[in-house]
């Protein structure tokens, strides 16, 4: 635990009291808790409980009817997806959401989209800016590439790739926003115990070696009680628990949520 | 056999994204190009270059620009000949209205105003998708061709809207031959087109794949929808109206806002489904295809007049050209929905092994 | 005053053929997912097949029938040759497949029955009705009114149909979910056929009063561009909503024709309808009668 301590910094992320209603269908209700830099944060819950709408009004995908979100000291009613990005808030999805027309090296080159300058107009012609940005960015995927160990399928598109590929490519993707927090939903879903394996390292490597902070969603416990610093309990949208793996494991209503209870 | 890439290696990643990475491949288009622009000129009929190499081109071009927006971004466009039509009549008043305006100037102002025209009628692509889209740029097609032919300052007040281009005159040379007018239109669209394959390998192509393919994902990596639709209607346009201009200027020479009609936009849209959605080179196969079927048609009408005294009636034989048309877009939509470009490919890739099955 | 109404309601009525046309459209894109550009060519290919067989001095009562079992087929043919071996394709696939449908079908159509414009005789005749014009001194279409008749005992047919029946219920169903629908033991390839036959009937009727009143000719094919306004205002997916789109196009195209066409050059009634519903959609994309969609991540 003590390594998890020194890990973490200042709060970076602060959501107060949020809540979120489709029409009459209420997905989150009044929902509160914080992100500390370099930390990797796990959301649990049971199926609807919320956890995916959580990402998405962290960046901006959803925008909540009440409450406020704090990132980086700044607070908002809401982000926006692209103001998240610029900020440096990247995620994956829970269904994969890669750009199923492209190859793997287009999309992971997509991640880097907002770290090119040139117009237009240069990119048309071809020459100076342009190809110098082209080159260099494309020298920073190809170390994300390296690093997630895809350089065979690098030309491949990606739609002709298993799924447990598919989930590391989306990965590059983010990774390649060289991003300061990560979203993650759901990145081990539907993998067998190896690729998970891989998930894991690769999650703590990305973790470690460049101190991302992680939001993180997940069905596998042990996974989660292993790698997570703190962990948030969603139950029909409320928040039941917050705390490290410990606590939770502890917490009658998480227990209770997780087994069912006769009321 | 002699198509393999063995023993070419990259040793940088300019070389890795160029257009024709492989060596074959750069040597063959080095000699396309050189037919096109030497071979051609010195045997080509004038025939052949006024009824189907220039037309050729000149859709070609205009095919780039639909594919710029239903290919690469995805946004299905049904009123391409209504921006051409805008490139067209927008260079004619610079030409007329502006003393000394050089054409080449004029073609590219034309562009623009295309380009402007294309940006407010994409303005709908960012609150609907699909063919809700397709349906909002018949509005495009409808009301742009009405207002070149109601509103008679665009044909300085000629009757229902008719033009006649201006001599094409580039530093006193005088482009009157078809030959001079065809190399001309083959140097401005060999242009374009390496334009359109620079702006498809970079950051602005791949954009507008990613909103093609998950707008929302897109949304999430930061970049901004509305921007990348709007600068797709506005190339696309750009792309259009300069297909425009060279149209009136280079192949009809007279012309009124009608020839710019939605069949034509369909006949565009033909040659994209045809040739390849989100390629360069299926723009040009595409308006290959449809320029020579109809005279393909016409010489196997004409093959089975005479062999077995079928009389068929030139009606007749459009119809069958309507037939074939919607024909052959069925055929290719269920069999190959990438078309040519993507027969062509998979050819390539079969040359590669040959003589080994795999 | 009077002028006014006389060009609303004469609008109207004729928007309710354009309903007619679209209603062919809300059909089929109900139960399939299809936005089928063809209906036009359909529409054109009915009237001229009728028209083709009476010819033959075949009386109307039997060329009716005649040209009803020709569009089902035709239908049925689409259906299984162009449709089938296209399921689970984007929709946007499927509407270009139907614009090359539209071109075969009237290359076909013409090839069948020859291009020249023909009359069609329905008995009933493009005349003021006379007690309209007596009380009110508005003049007032019978055929119109006649062709209005027809629409609205077709529409409520459908409705019933598809409210009523157990083939309605099973189209409604198709309509929600193909799989879960497929799952429960519908059958599903049935059902697409039983669609594209009534959307073939349903061309048959627009085409017989289209037809009787401007001739049938090529032309009949652009009717079904207007309709296409029609659907956007009233959204893809509703009966009431081609109904109410239709008489509201039908109505503002005459208005904007009579009071803005003649400060403009006239004309207008050809892009009208594509701007009007334009900027209906930047208010509402969802259409009239749409549900407002909400797109989860």
């Amino acid at each position: 635990m003590t390594t998890h301590e020194r890990r973490s910094g200042e709060v970076i992320l602060r959501l107060d009291n949020i809540s979120l209603a489709f029409g009459g269908v209420k997905a989150l209700t009044d929902i509160s808790f914080d992100v500390r830099e370099h930390e990797i944060r796990a959301i649990i819950g049971p199926n609807g409980a919320g956890k995916s709408s959580m990402l998405n009004v962290i960046n901006g995908v959803y925008h909540p009817q009440h409450g406020t979100i704090a990132y980086r000291g700044e607070v908002r009613r809401s982000m926006n997806p692209h103001a998240a990005a610029a900020s440096g808030i990247a995620r994956t999805f829970q269904n994969i959401a890669l750009f199923r027309g492209m190859s793997v090296l287009d999309n992971i080159m997509t991640g880097r989209n907002l770290k090119i300058k040139s117009n237009f107009v240069e990119q048309a012609i071809w020459i100076g800016r342009a190809r110098r940005e082209e080159l260099e960015n494309r020298r920073k995927v190809e170390e994300v590439i390296d690093f997630l160990e895809i350089q065979h399928i690098r030309k491949t598109p990606v739609g002709r790739l298993p799924y447990g590929l598919q989930k590391r490519v989306e990965l590059a993707r983010a990774l390649a926003a060289e991003p300061s927090m990560l979203l993650l939903d759901e990145p081990m879903a539907g993998m067998n115990v190896e690729e998970k394996q891989d998930m894991c390292r690769f999650v703590l490597d990305v973790n470690e070696q460049y101190g991302t902070t992680m939001v993180l969603i997940e069905h596998d416990m042990g996974v989660v009680m292993d790698i997570s610093d703190r962990v948030v309990v969603l139950d029909y949208g409320r928040k039941i628990g917050d705390g490290t793996p410990d606590e939770v494991r502890g917490n009658q209503k998480v227990i209770d949520a997780y087994l069912g209870v006769a009321h | 056999m002699f198509y393999r890439e063995a023993g070419q290696f990259k040793t940088n990643y300019i070389d890795d994204s160029a257009i024709f990475p492989i060596r074959q491949d750069r040597i063959g288009f080095a000699i396309i190009l050189l037919l096109a622009f030497v071979a051609v000129p010195l045997f080509a009929t004038p025939y052949i270059f006024s009824a189907i190499l220039i037309p050729f081109l000149i859709l070609a071009l205009a095919a780039i620009g639909l594919n710029i927006l239903t290919g690469y971004c995805g946004q299905l466009s049904l009123g391409t000949a209504a921006f051409m039509a805008v490139g067209a009549f927008a260079s004619y008043n610079f030409m007329l209205r502006v003393p000394g305006m050089p054409i080449l100037l004029a073609f590219l102002c034309g562009g623009v105003m295309a380009a402007g025209v294309g940006i407010v009628f994409g303005l709908p692509s960012l609150r609907i998708r699909g063919f809700y889209l397709a349906v909002a740029t018949l509005a495009a097609q409808f009301f742009i061709v009405w207002c070149l032919a109601k509103v008679g300052w665009f044909s300085n007040y000629s009757s229902s809207g008719v033009i006649t281009a201006q001599q094409v005159e580039i530093l006193g040379y005088q482009f009157r031959t078809p030959a001079s007018k065809y190399l001309l239109v083959l140097g401005i669209v060999s242009i374009m087109a390496l334009g359109a394959k620079n702006l498809a390998r970079s950051n602005v192509g791949r954009s507008w794949m990613a909103v093609r393919d998950m707008d929302i994902a897109a949304e999430v990596i930061g970049i901004r929808l509305m921007p990348a639709k709007l600068l797709a209607f506005a190339i696309s346009s750009f792309y259009a109206g300069v297909a425009g201009a060279l149209y009136a200027y280079m192949y009809l020479g007279t012309v009124e806002p009608e020839a710019y009609n939605l069949d034509l936009s369909f006949r565009i849209l033909f040659m994209i489904i045809i040739g390849g959605v989100g390629t360069v080179l299926g723009s040009f196969l595409g308006s290959a295809f449809i320029a020579l079927l109809p005279i393909a048609l016409s010489l196997l009408v004409g093959f089975l007049e005479n062999s077995i005294h079928l009389s068929v009636s030139k009606s007749m034989t459009s119809n069958l050209e309507l037939m074939t048309f919607g024909g052959l877009i069925i055929f290719f939509l269920i069999v190959e929905p990438h078309g040519l470009a993507r027969l062509w490919q998979i050819g390539k890739e079969k040359l590669r092994l040959w003589p080994f099955p795999h | 005053m009077t002028f006014f109404f006389e060009v609303l309601i004469g609008g109207l009525l004729s928007g309710v053929m354009y309903s007619l046309v679209a209603l062919g459209f809300v059909l089929i894109y109900k139960a399939s997912g299809v936005f089928n550009f063809a209906q036009g060519a359909m529409v054109y290919f009915a009237a001229i097949t009728f028209v083709g067989v009476t010819e033959f001095d075949i009386s109307p009562w039997i060329a009716f029938p005649i040209s009803l079992i020709v569009m089902v087929v035709l239908g049925l043919v689409v259906e299984k040759v162009v449709l089938r071996p296209l399921v689970n394709q984007p929709q946007i696939t499927l509407f270009m497949v139907t614009i090359g449908l539209a071109f075969f079908i009237e290359g076909l159509a013409q090839l069948m029955w020859g291009a020249n414009v023909r009359g069609l005789e329905l008995g009933l005749q493009d005349v003021p009705l006379e007690w309209v014009s007596e009380r009110w001194g508005m003049s007032i279409s019978k055929f119109d009114l006649a062709a209005a008749g027809v629409a609205a005992i077709l529409v409520t047919s459908l409705a019933l149909l598809f409210n009523r029946t157990r083939i309605g219920r099973a189209l409604r169903a198709v309509a929600d979910d193909h799989q879960a629908a497929l799952a429960v033991g519908i059958p599903l390839q049935q059902i697409w056929g039983i669609v594209w036959g009534v959307a073939g009937f349903v061309a048959l009727v627009a085409g017989l009063l289209w037809g009787s009143r401007n001739g049938v000719q090529f032309a009949l094919t652009f009717v079904a561009l207007k309709a296409l306004p029609v659907l956007i205002l009233g959204g893809f997916e509703s009966i009431p909503g081609a109904i109410v789109g239709g008489l509201i196009i039908g109505a503002t195209e005459k208005l904007a024709e009579v009071y803005i066409g003649p400060m403009v050059g006239g004309g207008i009634e050809g892009w009208f309808p594509y701007m009007l519903a334009l900027v209906f959609l930047l208010v509402r994309p969802e259409g009239l009668f749409g549900e407002k969609i909400i797109r989860r991540v």
